[in-house]
């Protein structure tokens, strides 16, 4: 599903990331850990297009990326969700238009599937908060509306960056608990966290897999992760 | 997507779409007024360059294929002088008809000058004679060797000196009208760029958020390029409207004023105007489409 060979990618003159042959394939639950400023968002970037690899390749969905048009890579966004740490919202729309972003832009029409978007916003838990504007909202409302938007496209990949960032421990195993669901529905997971306790609660229930970024690599970590 | 889907689909519009993009009131105004205010001059140039397009064809129409023979001798020998021109303008070829000028008629040529009840006939005035070519011209330079032998106090007048110059300047203030209209499209164009800009540069973060979900920049270009087609639209409508009607209320050129009160429409001319807000609709599309694009590009 996502394959990198050989994958280098550099910024201003110097190489953030080196050497990275890995596979993510579909169905599989990965954490991805380092230290701040190791390029855990970069790497992220990288497995939902934003990047382009500075060499080696990159394969989505068996497609290279570097080979991707722009209309390409908007249609790659619709097949892996992403949510970011500061979850950017159109403020000036109610939380249930924000989730449905996705569907509009796709020229779909939110109208007709409001019962799925009803459905979607109770799970996350936000039925109540549907008419209100972003800033209006919380930090874990926040983070699990940007979940929300990120799956109601049925996407095949989540992609979270810092999911849990700004949110308590409560609300962390609350959305922990989400994607977890949302793996054994089959979706491909990769979450990029420095929470350690984060990755030991969802390894009590599922088969998730660490990935830690150590002296510009991508590696498997070991057992004690 | 192409440009006539484009168009197709921006004339059709999208109301959820349309929503994506927050309302910019100062751009909106921005554009609006620019709209209006060149759509306003616009009209102003196309008057300007039909009234000189028509003065052109009336002062080329008017003058040629005429001419004027002007007898100046002393009082005794005008008769003879001018029957004498006229007998060698009845046997020039290329030439029609000659006939002299009436009292009455030389006193309504004098009069813007000299005022009604200008007694001709006891001031020394050269007698007139109005020459009337064929299709095919006449030699002038051997006319005038035939009426000086004949008629040493004859000038042939045949116009040209002074009427191609005239022609000239009407010909020129219309190539103005056209280029001014030119302009204003291309300052509009420029102006609705800039706004364009304005409003990509302060929705950066809108954009952001609208590829990070999938949105083609087809979708978030016809967004903007839709929103400001429409502004541009119904600003040039305004100011077109307001023009014509300023236009509407100049004096008519009947009443006598000369080329400036035929700075106007006329008949079917009126509809000229109404091709000024779809064109600014078109200018604004374009404009609005190239910036987005390539902003769109610049952004992410």
């Amino acid at each position: 599903m996502i394959e990198f060979q050989d994958v280098a990618y550099s910024y201003g003159g110097g190489e953030l990331l080196t050497g990275i042959d890995l596979s993510l394939p579909q169905g599989s639950f990965h954490f991805l850990t380092g230290p701040s400023g190791a390029g855990k968002t970069t790497f992220l970037k990288l497995c939902y297009g934003e990047l382009v690899p500075s060499s080696g390749r990159i394969e989505l969905f068996g497609r290279d990326v570097r080979g991707m048009s722009r209309d390409d890579i908007a249609w790659l966004r619709r097949r892996v969700g992403v949510v970011h740490q500061d979850c950017q919202f159109l403020d000036h729309l109610p939380l249930e238009e924000n989730v449905a972003l996705p569907l509009t832009v796709a020229g779909r029409d939110a109208g007709a599937e409001a019962a799925d978007l009803k459905e979607l916003l109770a799970w996350v838990g936000l039925s109540k908060q549907r008419g209100s504007l972003p800033p209006e909202l919380s930090g874990g409302e926040r983070q699990r509306a940007a979940l929300a938007r990120a799956i109601i496209m049925a996407p095949e990949v989540i992609v979270a960056d810092e999911p849990t960032g700004n949110v308590d421990w409560e609300m962390s195993l609350r959305l922990l608990q989400l994607l977890v669901e949302l793996h054994r529905m089959g979706k491909t997971i990769l979450i990029a966290t420095h929470d350690i306790n984060l990755i030991r609660a969802a390894k009590q229930q599922t088969q998730a897999r660490v990935l830690r970024i150590r002296n510009r690599q991508v590696q498997l970590a070991g057992a004690d992760l | 997507m192409s440009l006539g889907a484009d168009l197709l689909a921006m004339a059709t519009g999208d109301r959820q779409a349309d929503r994506v993009v927050p309302p910019t009131g100062f751009t909106a105004r921005l554009t609006l007024f620019t709209a209006a205010a060149m759509a306003f001059l616009a009209v102003f140039a196309l008057a300007l360059s039909l009234a000189t397009g028509r003065l052109a064809d009336r002062w080329s129409d008017a003058l040629a294929r005429t001419a004027t023979v002007r007898i100046s001798a002393p009082m005794g020998q005008v008769e003879a002088q001018t029957q004498a021109a006229l007998r060698v303008l009845e046997t020039t070829p290329g030439i029609a008809s000659a006939r002299p000028l009436g009292d009455a008629e030389q006193r309504a040529l004098l009069e813007p000058w000299f005022g009604p009840d200008l007694p001709v006939d006891t001031l020394p005035i050269p007698q007139l004679i109005e020459v009337v070519e064929t299709g095919d011209g006449y030699d002038a330079q051997g006319l005038r060797l035939r009426l000086q032998a004949e008629a040493p106090g004859a000038v042939l007048d045949d116009h040209t000196r002074w009427r191609a110059p005239l022609v000239r300047a009407a010909e020129r203030l219309r190539l103005l009208g056209i280029l001014s209209m030119a302009l204003i499209a291309a300052a509009t164009g420029a102006m609705i760029t800039l706004a364009a800009n304005a409003a990509l540069n302060a929705n950066a973060q809108v954009i952001r958020v609208l590829r990070l979900v999938g949105a083609r920049d087809v979708y978030i270009a016809r967004a903007f390029v839709r929103r400001f087609t429409l502004r541009a639209l119904s600003g040039a409508a305004a100011g077109t409207v307001l023009a014509m009607i300023a236009i509407a209320l100049l004096p008519g050129a009947e009443t006598g004023g000369g080329f400036l009160t035929g700075l106007g429409f006329q008949g079917a001319g009126w509809l000229w105007p109404l091709v000024i807000p779809p064109l600014a609709a078109l200018t604004a599309f374009w404009a609005t489409r190239t910036a987005a694009f390539r902003a769109l590009r610049e952004l992410m």
